[in-house]
């Protein structure tokens, strides 16, 4: 790449003036000059050995390894499942896989890769590497958004897209008038040299794009690392008909922010009062495919009346200062639990987790008081069972998401559940430990087998269920406090507009000088690209043809 | 004409479209052979200086240079006439992009919705589009070169997407009933189409510079390394840009859908880490010892990595994505 060359007059500050409105660079950048070769360096102290460290880390070489070694090191955490984003699949990978490699996965952290130490610790240094470039870069930068252009070559043949037109005997200060008028239109920072020559400089928001991209990165990061603390999200399983109040012991669970304080929640309430499910029967190929899923649902913020609202997938819903998301939904079966007289001891709707898009639910029911024994169940939901078994299996999961040939089947367990010791209780899952099955595979006794509105007798004369003929729905709700998001989207947007000004605005200089000679006066062109600039020759000619235009002079050389 | 009918003509469209390409594909490759054997032939003659650079130093000509000047291409040769061979692999090429297209809006039309809400309908738009940044291209500069390689290319994707990712017309599933999905997945197959054109001219500029410094003489009409590494850049930036788009445009529809902007799903790994590679490539070519062909190959693995995340990872790997998937 070409260096503007030392001007021959003595006087001239002209290098000075180049390197003063050139953007500052690290110094292996290509544009930058050389390393002159054979210099040998002086012994460096503590101090030296420091700023020597420091322009290592700030180098480009540095920059672009440690972003290859941030692509690198993010591959893992896309191998093996995450716990923030998928921790049933790390239980699961974790019983799929032998110890060691599970412990060793563990030790490095690869089930948490995005916050493990060895992730940070790439990142932290490149965002340090880019700090330290963008900062006096961004100084340099403001100096040189006030200075003028730098000091018109002595020869300009040996730079980009030089361009000669012999003039004849047109006025000197008449041209280089022109030639001023011209680049200034043409948004140049224009200086005139010793009433022969002009030199102009284009594009400085190349550098302010590039400085915006960089430090709108650096924000993204900052709110991230630092606002993080302030978000929480809960979840909260909401039966049709039922609601919940938005304070932290109302959510099933939660995962508060460092700095979050439950004090500050806003106290909304929300009641889901219908869900509706749609699914395609019109096309063979997707039959039975969710079309649409909307949650109804009212709320009602402090001081306010109740307001009827509804939930998509894509639309969350905003209250008070939390979004509201639809994240899952299933069906919440009710039992109705008899004692061995007849008389109700206990009537539960109990949400079914769905295990796949049939919605083909697994759920747990427990019965503390009431009957002979404290009694558990697990259950096998199913909205459509197979009727037939030749044509579509054996009826172990559904084939259908929507309530055509509901099937609910129970597997019984007696004994101890805990509730008096105060053991945390999974409302889902069942540990049998402790537990002793009477119904249900490898207990002798086949499950409990019903559809709606049956009652079937409970072993042992326990008493008896119903399975009542009304099957509620469910939404499963995510509820996110993020005041992040819109420094986030703020600065991404930054991050892209710096990105397309500093990439494709060009910077440039052009010369257009006055030479007197025997045969008249010779109007010189050229340019000078700073950075990437694809359309630097033709940028000279446009100019050497409008100047000319303008001078009335014929185009020909 | 009811629903099927469009969806059986778009996948017969879509045959047809293959046919071509591969019909163009020969004509190309037939092409290349013959710029080699010429390349060959041409060692034998007497060698012709290699320094000429245009532009520099003499007293230009006040043409414009953005017609098709001799000194864009200002290899020794200087600008070749496109052969008939090349000539009828552009034609066909031009004719199955014809067919492609109408077969891809058939299948939005059948489908009633934009054509790119699953693998098969990705695979065919995104194809469609290389091969329209392909043909856009060579107004601005003959790279009909890489007609092997695009024609190639998008025959062999286009046979992987009719046979294995094949799905009949389907309503949309509740997440991807979004405005984003008509924003984000176009603006990133608009993306993979500039990466893999920029990877093709990083491919062709670490032969053309091996050629170099084994001291051949390049093959005629094939730009020199330095000019090929400087059409790659343009393209790759281009792509970048779309992928930047694409990166924040998912992370806002991530937030509308899933409740957060960025979860470390597999998916938006694979994203990042491509944007990240890319941003080296940017980097690498502004890093002094690291422009020519290290940058290259960068290039090359950063489309690399967008072929991974397309196949395999949306295939293999468990994630937020996979709905879209098969």
């Amino acid at each position: 790449m070409a260096r503007s060359p030392r001007p021959s007059d003595p006087e001239s500050d002209a290098t000075v003036d180049a390197e003063a409105s050139d953007p500052k660079r690290p110094s292996d950048h290509f544009d930058s000059p050389a390393p002159e070769p054979g210099i040998v360096q002086p012994r460096l102290g503590i101090v030296g050995y420091l700023r020597f460290f420091w322009r290592q880390l700030t180098s480009m070489r540095t920059a672009l390894l440690l972003l290859l070694l941030v692509a690198f090191a993010a591959v893992p955490g896309s191998l093996v499942p995450q716990t923030t984003s998928d921790p049933n699949g790390v239980i699961q990978y974790k019983a799929s896989n032998p110890e060691w490699w599970v412990h060793t996965l563990e030790f490095l952290g690869v089930f948490n890769t995005y916050s493990s130490v060895w992730f940070s610790a790439i990142y932290l240094l490149l965002f340090i590497s880019l700090v330290g470039c963008i900062i006096p870069r961004t100084m340099h930068h403001a100096k040189a958004l006030r200075s003028a252009p730098p000091r018109t070559p002595s020869r300009l043949d040996k730079l980009e897209g030089y361009t000669s037109i012999d003039a004849g005997d047109v006025d000197v200060d008449k041209a280089i008038g022109a030639a001023r008028a011209v680049l200034r239109r043409s948004g140049y920072r224009v200086r005139v040299f010793d009433g022969e020559s002009v030199s102009a400089e284009r594009g400085y928001l190349r550098e302010t794009g590039n400085l915006v991209f960089h430090v709108a990165l650096v924000g993204i990061l900052a709110v991230v690392g630092v606002g993080g603390g302030f978000i929480y999200t809960g979840q909260k399983v909401v039966i049709v008909g039922q609601g919940f109040a938005n304070t932290l012991s109302d959510y099933d669970s939660v995962s508060p922010g460092r700095w979050f304080n439950g004090d500050d929640m806003t106290p909304y309430q929300l009641l889901l009062t219908k869900f509706t499910a749609k699914y395609d029967d019109q096309s063979l190929s997707s039959y039975g495919e969710a079309i649409d899923y909307t949650a109804y649902v009212r709320t009602r913020e402090p001081g306010r009346g109740w307001e009827n609202q509804t939930i998509k997938v894509n639309s969350p819903l905003h209250v008070g200062d939390t979004d509201v998301y639809l994240l899952g939904n299933g069906y919440a079966p009710t039992l109705t639990f008899r004692n061995p007289k007849g008389k109700v001891v206990s009537t539960q709707t109990v949400p079914f987790l769905s295990q796949d898009t049939n919605l083909t639910s697994t759920g747990t029911i427990r019965v503390a008081n009431g009957l002979p024994q404290q009694v558990a169940f697990t259950g096998l939901f199913l909205p459509t069972k197979c009727a037939q078994v030749a044509y579509c299996g054996a009826g172990l999961s559904s084939i259908h998401p929507d309530l055509i040939n509901p099937s609910l089947s129970l597997q019984v367990y007696v004994g101890d559940l805990g509730f008096d010791k105060g053991k945390p209780i999974n409302a889902f899952t069942l540990d049998p430990t402790g537990l002793k099955q009477i119904a249900g595979r490898g207990s002798g006794k086949p499950g409990l087998t019903l559809k709606p509105g049956q009652t079937v007798k409970l072993p042992d004369g326990l008493g008896s269920v119903t399975f009542d003929k009304h099957i509620a729905r469910y939404a499963s709700l995510d509820i996110h406090h993020d005041p992040t998001q819109i420094w986030v989207l703020t600065f991404a947007i930054l991050v892209f507009l710096g990105l397309i000004t500093g990439l494709f605005v060009p910077r440039r200089r052009m010369w257009v000088k006055a030479v007197k000679g025997k045969d008249g006066v010779k109007l010189e062109y050229a340019g000078l690209a700073r950075g990437e600039d694809a359309r630097l020759k033709e940028a000279v000619t446009d100019l050497a043809q409008k100047h000319s235009q303008l001078l009335g002079l014929n185009m020909k050389p | 004409m009811n629903q099927p009918d469009l969806a059986t003509y778009s996948v017969i469209a879509i045959y047809s479209a293959m046919t071509v390409y591969a019909i163009a594909f020969i004509c190309f490759a037939l092409d290349l052979a013959r710029r080699a054997s010429l390349a060959k032939g041409a060692a034998i003659a007497p060698a012709v200086p290699l320094t000429v650079s245009a532009g520099s130093g003499s007293t230009a000509l006040l043409d414009r240079p953005d017609a098709p000047a001799s000194g864009d291409l200002d290899g020794p040769i200087g600008r070749v006439k496109r052969s008939r061979t090349a000539r009828l692999g552009l034609y066909f090429t031009i004719l199955g992009w014809i067919l492609h297209v109408g077969g891809d809006v058939l299948r939005g039309v059948a489908a009633g919705r934009v054509p790119w809400a699953n693998m098969f309908e990705f695979s065919v738009t995104m194809t469609a589009i290389i091969i329209g940044v392909f043909l856009f291209v060579q107004f601005w500069q003959d790279l009909l070169f890489l007609g092997v390689y695009v024609t190639g290319f998008v025959t062999l994707f286009l046979g992987l997407a009719t046979t294995e990712y094949y799905v009949a017309v389907s309503p949309l599933p509740p997440p991807l009933q979004s405005y984003w999905l008509v924003i984000h997945v176009f603006v990133a197959s608009l993306g993979t189409g500039f990466f893999g054109l920029g990877a093709a001219l990083s491919v062709v500029q670490l032969l053309a510079a091996r050629r170099v410094a084994k001291g051949l003489r390049p093959i005629p009409a094939i730009p020199t390394p330095e000019r090929l590494e400087t059409l790659a850049y343009r393209l790759i930036v281009v792509g970048f840009v779309f992928w930047s788009f694409t990166l924040i445009a998912g992370a806002i529809w991530a937030d509308h859908a899933w409740g957060r902007y960025w979860g470390w799903d597999t998916k938006e790994v694979w994203t990042f880490i491509i944007w990240v590679i890319f941003a080296g490539y940017i980097h690498a070519r502004a890093t002094r010892g690291w422009r020519g062909s290290r940058s290259a190959t960068l290039a090359i693995i950063g489309f690399g990595a967008v072929l991974f995340n397309f196949t395999i990872v949306n295939i293999f790997f468990h994630g937020l994505h996979s709905y879209s998937g098969l």
